[in-house]
């Protein structure tokens, strides 16, 4: 009960602040699930997100739910994506109700002109420790680059590129070897 | 059908079809609003993107919110987000649960071993993705006669002492809150 609580108030904290698409809750989830509360690695949280970009809906709704299930089963899977969706539900509908856009405000854009820059200088922060633990190995070295320049330089779906990376794994099973 | 059970439907198949992350679900919602044009006109949608960027959470999970709220109030507002994220949960579930059984299977092991740094290569494509739209001046275009105009100054300036505070010794303990309230600050000071 006590555990199912904080995958609560955990996925709660990450869903308010993550601004921006999924791979941008990445920061929070370091620290949150791997630092603080040693729920999951950090090359664990590479695997829940690239079953994440292939399943259905949102990456961090995905990811939520499948560490709050890796750790209590469904009641995990449901109190974490309860925990990640209830900032959305909360703001949004004060949104709705009261405050029309806000968006256009000259404040809100500054302030926002901000946290992206705080969100991109996190996510390079992220960047570093992740190319540290599971980028090594000169395959590892191509994996990564040629993954981001599909996406990054061609624009190409990510999709794309995790099924081609699981093929490249599954094929070299055991000859390649695996970080823990 | 009541318009209930409508608005949940819209919304579950939104979920089940749109795979890739909360962009994804744009088209959907954009045909949604096509078919339902007293739920949310496309202006309401392309409002609600700017919103979504300046609020926490997926865009799609956002507009379930927003979309259910107008249709039935706060009840609606719940119901079109959980419809939203049911297919989610059954679908991740499973997969989970097979993966959990088989997590020590060397070709399961052996997949896995390619993904981590494929998505290490798409958080490096996402993180680029930012990294434009924060300190690029949007209607300036780069061109290589004059390759620092496009750069918006303060933006990466402000980036530098950032990265370099997450990796100081003294500083790297910080919270991402931290760097985020802290921004958003500055952000009104010098924008």
């Amino acid at each position: 009960m006590k555990e199912l609580f904080s995958l609560l108030i955990s996925f709660f904290k990450i869903g308010l602040f993550t601004f921006g698409g999924g791979y941008s809750m990445l920061p929070m989830l370091q620290k949150e699930i791997v630092e603080k509360r040693g729920w999951a690695t950090e090359g664990e949280i590479l695997d829940y997100f690239a079953v994440s970009q292939c399943a259905p809906g949102a990456i961090a709704v995905n990811t939520a739910i499948f560490v709050g299930y890796r750790k209590k089963k469904i009641p995990g899977a449901l109190m974490s994506a309860l925990g990640i969706v209830l900032p959305s539900l909360i703001i949004i509908t004060i949104i709705a109700a009261l405050l029309g856009n806000f968006a256009h405000l000259p404040a809100v854009k500054s302030a926002f002109a901000g946290i992206r820059i705080a969100a991109c200088a996190l996510i390079i922060s992220s960047l570093i420790k992740l190319i540290k633990a599971n980028v090594r190995s000169a395959v590892q070295i191509v994996l990564a680059v040629l993954s981001f320049i599909i996406v990054a330089v061609l624009g190409q779906n990510p999709i794309f590129v995790v099924l081609g990376a699981a093929l490249f794994g599954l094929f070299t099973a055991g000859r390649v070897k695996a970080d823990a | 059908m009541p318009e209930l059970l409508v608005l949940c439907w819209e919304f579950f198949k939104t979920g089940l079809f749109a795979v890739g992350g909360g962009l994804a679900a744009l088209p959907f919602l954009s045909r949604m609003s096509d078919a339902h044009p007293d739920w949310f006109t496309q202006e309401m949608l392309a409002d609600m993107i700017a919103v979504s960027e300046s609020t926490p959470g997926p865009i799609a999970i956002n507009m379930a919110t927003y979309v259910g709220y107008t249709v039935s109030g706060i009840f609606g507002a719940i119901l079109a987000t959980f419809s939203m994220i049911l297919p989610s949960i059954i679908i991740v579930v499973i997969v989970a649960g097979i993966l959990e059984k088989y997590i020590s299977n060397k070709y399961v092991n052996g997949v896995f071993s390619g993904l981590r740094p494929a998505v290490t290569g798409l958080i490096a494509a996402a993180g680029y993705s930012v990294l434009k739209v924060s300190v690029m001046i949007t209607d300036v275009p780069f061109s290589l006669s004059a390759p620092f105009a496009a750069f918006d100054w303060r933006a990466v300036l402000l980036l530098a002492v950032l990265v370099f505070f997450t990796q100081f010794k003294y500083t790297k303990k910080i919270h991402p809150v931290a760097y985020i309230a802290v921004s958003a600050v500055i952000g009104v000071l010098i924008f």
